[in-house]
């Protein structure tokens, strides 16, 4: 597969960094969140190999992945890398991503009045909607 | 009516690209007292300074205003343009519109109209300019070099060997610094030692340079040319000019604690000297461990000495001394590793600094050069170097790159080889950085011939398993994650300056960065001055290097120092504070806040009515004011100005700003 000018500026990167607050750039690769991970040997590709294909653009690569799925979300990468970048929080925007896709919207602002009266916590709404709503 | 220049600079794009400088011009010859208004592509160039000459004789210019970059840059150039064609150098005005105007706009419409209005606050302040004549200082001849490693030592013989007194400050009982810790050095392989401890006996005899070791600076008052210092001389407790240095005190001495010069891998005695080849080869008591000095008992050192050296009465001693000139040679330590637990420092013997690696291979080092793990004194097979520990690090270090560690590990593994063939050199990297005569071809002869095993990828985790050390890392180049049985890890610490730096700096006035380095007049024009006139910059507290380009730059610090020494007279800044004595009312109120002590109260005889009459008013001595203006914002009649940039100055600045 080549890297493509087009690739490089993808759609879906910007919308990543968008539900992440995080900036992919500022990783420069030393490897050490792929070498803290307590769950790196059940990973199909390395965690700073996803920051690598996302640098590229090669986004789909990664969701198509079994690693954002194994990612325990245990925070030790973010707590160690060098760049201050927080791994955990893309690997959730990286999951974000594929289930609003997948699950369009889900919650519908109107029904929320019915659903509070019903007892659904309101932690719950707030996760259902970041989950779920594009 | 004044008859005022305008000279505005494009400064190739930088100004031009985001300043209609056509409209300025045109604006410019519009304002008051403006006669001509030019322009230059770059105005500091030869053609540049002659369009300024040219024209200030043809048009009869009275003043100047240069619009171009900050005048830290080129006021001097400017200055010096305007007195080569007869003008006083101080109605010279700068407008800056590039670093306060093209560099931090990109609207090129509002920019243009910043950059006039820069312009016609400078021509509004140059209106008022009057001529400053600069007076003349004589210079102390004789240099204050503080910290005795190869930086300070290399800049203390190239002072001294041009005539000059030098008085050479150590902190620690002996010169040599880090270099002295050091076995062999890269891209050489010649040994440390070798090659630094000539030059350290260099500095014993030599006639001209004046050795204070453990001796502090205590505070440093004046000024270039004149800087008065008092050095703090701590009591030794032996009398050099008895002792032999037989050593035989410390053989004696019952206290024992860890050995800095050894980084803690051995002990020393309270009594010590130490290292075998220190300059002066004086012992010195550390009277915090020293049972004499805690509980009044022992003596053991005073009772062997067979010259009678030990002097327990000895006390602190604080001397007086001035200078011309100051070359700041401090040095580096290491970042701490508290903050990273995982590489698990201070947890096992066998996790080391590199700084430690040194002292393990040193034929004079802890284990007398056999590198042996500190666990359990066995020769290691194998070694897990790690690079950029602390280093490259925004979170838990520094976001700088120490710059030789990259070049000391390569040297580690080859020295590793050497002790031991069959050992096996393993080093995670995250780029391998070499640029330096002769240093990309040693990194590769470490890869090369000695087989070290380059891993691309740093470790996240370094963990005791039995009697050896797991390792785990990453090789980022065939995407594996890597796990490594180690005898041995040496953590490439991150180098930073001295942890008081940023207190000296303060006591010499010059700046420090955000890490304590001292910042440099101009990173790339004056990298060995600092923004302190007469104080210069050398080695390691700069900024991370190794020892070629440590012992370059104190070259370069010393040529600065004797170029100052070798004047007779320097001139003073004209721009000083001024006391307009009838205004004066004698309050004083200037008196405690200025900065330098520069002024004083005077009595004055007036004639008041026929009647003579006394009265107080305040006095600047030029020589101490540094024209920093504290006095004429205190002073409420405003009898005090700053002469360059009077109140009436200063107010028109902001009338033209504000039209
Ligand atoms: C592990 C390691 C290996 C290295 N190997 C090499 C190598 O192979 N080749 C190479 O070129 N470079 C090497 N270097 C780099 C080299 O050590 C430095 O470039 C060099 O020692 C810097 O010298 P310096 O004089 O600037 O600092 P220092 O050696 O730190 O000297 C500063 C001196 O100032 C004194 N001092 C500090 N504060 C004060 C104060 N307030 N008052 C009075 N005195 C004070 C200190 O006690 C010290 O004696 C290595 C560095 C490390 C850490
Ligand atoms: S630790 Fe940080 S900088 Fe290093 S590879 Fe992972 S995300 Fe990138
Ligand atoms: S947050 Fe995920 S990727 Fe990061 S260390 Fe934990 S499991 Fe690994
Ligand atoms: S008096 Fe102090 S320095 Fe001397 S031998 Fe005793 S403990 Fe050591
Ligand atoms: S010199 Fe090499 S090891 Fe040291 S901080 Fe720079 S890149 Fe890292």
């Amino acid at each position: 597969m080549k890297i493509t000018t087009a690739q490089l500026n993808g759609e879906l990167k910007a919308e990543i960094a968008q539900i992440s607050g995080e900036h992919v750039a500022d990783c420069y690769q030393c490897g050490k969140c792929s070498a803290a991970c307590p769950v790196n040997e059940y990973m199909d590709i390395l965690p700073h190999q996803v920051l690598r294909l996302l640098q590229l653009g090669m986004t789909e690569k990664v969701l198509e992945s079994k690693t954002i799925w194994v990612c325990a979300a245990c925070f030790t990468c973010a707590g160690r890398c060098p760049r201050d970048v927080d791994l955990a929080v893309v690997m959730e925007a990286l999951r974000a991503v594929l289930l609003r896709k997948r699950e369009g919207s889900r919650l519908k602002g109107e029904e929320m009045p019915a659903l509070l009266r019903k007892g659904m916590p309101e932690q719950g709404i707030v996760s259902g909607f970041r989950k779920y709503t594009k | 009516m004044r008859r005022i220049g305008v000279f505005v600079c494009w400064c190739g794009t930088n100004i031009g690209a985001t300043v209609d400088l056509e409209t300025v011009m045109e604006k410019a010859r519009q304002m008051p007292g403006v006669v001509f208004a030019g322009d230059n592509k770059y105005m500091c160039s030869e053609i540049g300074q002659t369009l300024i000459r040219d024209t200030i004789v043809q048009e009869r210019l009275d003043r100047v205003v240069v619009a171009s970059c900050s005048p830290r840059m080129h006021e001097l150039t400017f200055r010096k343009t305007a007195a080569a064609a007869g003008l006083n150098p101080y109605l010279v005005e700068i407008a800056n519109i590039r670093e306060h105007c093209s560099w931090v706009h990109k609207d090129k419409a509002e920019a243009t109209q910043k950059a006039i209005s820069l312009v016609r606050t400078a021509v509004a302040k140059a209106a008022r300019n009057k001529p400053l004549q600069a007076d003349q200082f004589a210079v102390t001849h004789r240099a204050l070099v503080i910290g005795a490693g190869i930086a300070g030592i290399q800049a203390a013989l190239d002072i001294g060997e041009t005539g000059f007194e030098v008085d050479l400050v150590e902190r620690t009982p002996s010169i040599g610094g880090r270099m002295a810790q050091l076995d062999k050095t890269f891209p050489t392989l010649d040994c440390s030692a070798c090659i630094l401890t000539p030059k350290m006996v260099d500095v014993a005899v030599h006639p001209k340079i004046n050795l204070y070791t453990y001796s502090e600076i205590e505070a440093v008052e004046g000024y270039v040319g004149n800087f008065e210092v008092t050095l703090r001389q701590k009591a030794r407790s032996i009398d050099k000019e008895k002792c032999t240095g037989c050593g035989i005190c410390y053989e004696k001495c019952p206290s024992k604690v860890d050995g800095e010069f050894e980084e803690g891998m051995s002990k020393r005695k309270a009594i010590y000297v130490p290292f075998p080849q220190a300059v002066p080869n004086v012992p010195v008591i550390d009277r915090e461990n020293c049972r004499w000095f805690t509980k009044e008992k022992c003596g053991v050192c005073k009772k062997v000495c067979p010259a009678d050296a030990v002097d327990f009465e000895q006390s602190d001693q604080l001397i007086k001394q001035k200078y011309g000139a100051i070359v700041v040679a401090t040095g580096f330590d290491l970042v701490d590793l508290d903050e990273f637990g995982e590489f698990g420092y201070g947890k096992h013997p066998d996790i080391i600094t590199s700084m430690e690696f040194e002292r393990l291979v040193n034929a004079s080092g802890p284990t007398g050069g056999k590198l042996l793990r500190p666990s359990n004194q066995e020769p290691p097979r194998n070694v897990v170097f790690i690079h950029c520990v602390g280093s490259r690090d925004k979170s838990r270090g520094k976001p700088y790159c120490s710059k030789i560690c990259c070049m000391y590990t390569a040297k580690h593994a080859i020295l590793l080889k050497e002790k031991y063939p069959k050992s096996q050199a393993y080093v995670f990297y995250i780029d391998v950085r070499t640029a330096g005569k002769e240093f990309e071809e040693f990194h590769r002869r470490a890869v090369e011939e000695y087989g070290a095993a380059y891993l691309r990828g740093i470790v996240g985790k370094v963990f005791p398993s039995g009697d050896k050390l797991l390792v785990n890392g990453v090789d980022t180049l065939s995407n594996q994650t890597v796990e490594l049985e180690a005898d041995l890890v040496v953590l490439a610490t991150a180098i930073t300056p001295r942890r008081d730096a940023a207190a000296l700096g303060r006591m010499l006035g010059i700046g420090t960065d955000g890490h304590n380095y001292f910042v440099e007049a101009h990173p790339k024009l004056r990298p060995v001055e600092s923004h302190t006139a007469g104080i210069f910059l050398a080695g390691t507290c700069q900024g991370p290097r190794d020892i070629p380009e440590t012992v370059a730059q104190a070259g370069g610090a010393a040529a600065k120092a004797i170029a100052l020494l070798s004047k007779e007279t320097l001139l003073s800044d004209p721009c000083v504070s001024n006391v307009n004595e009838s205004l004066c009312t004698g309050c004083l109120a200037c008196l405690p806040v200025c900065p330098y002590k520069a002024i004083s109260e005077k009595t004055i005889t007036e004639k008041v009515h026929g009647q003579e009459r006394r009265r107080l008013v305040a006095e600047i001595n030029n020589a101490l004011c540094q024209g920093c203006g504290a006095c004429s914002t205190a002073c409420r009649p405003g009898a005090m100005n700053l002469l360059g940039f009077t109140n009436e100055q200063l107010l028109a600045e902001v009338d033209a700003i504000c039209l």
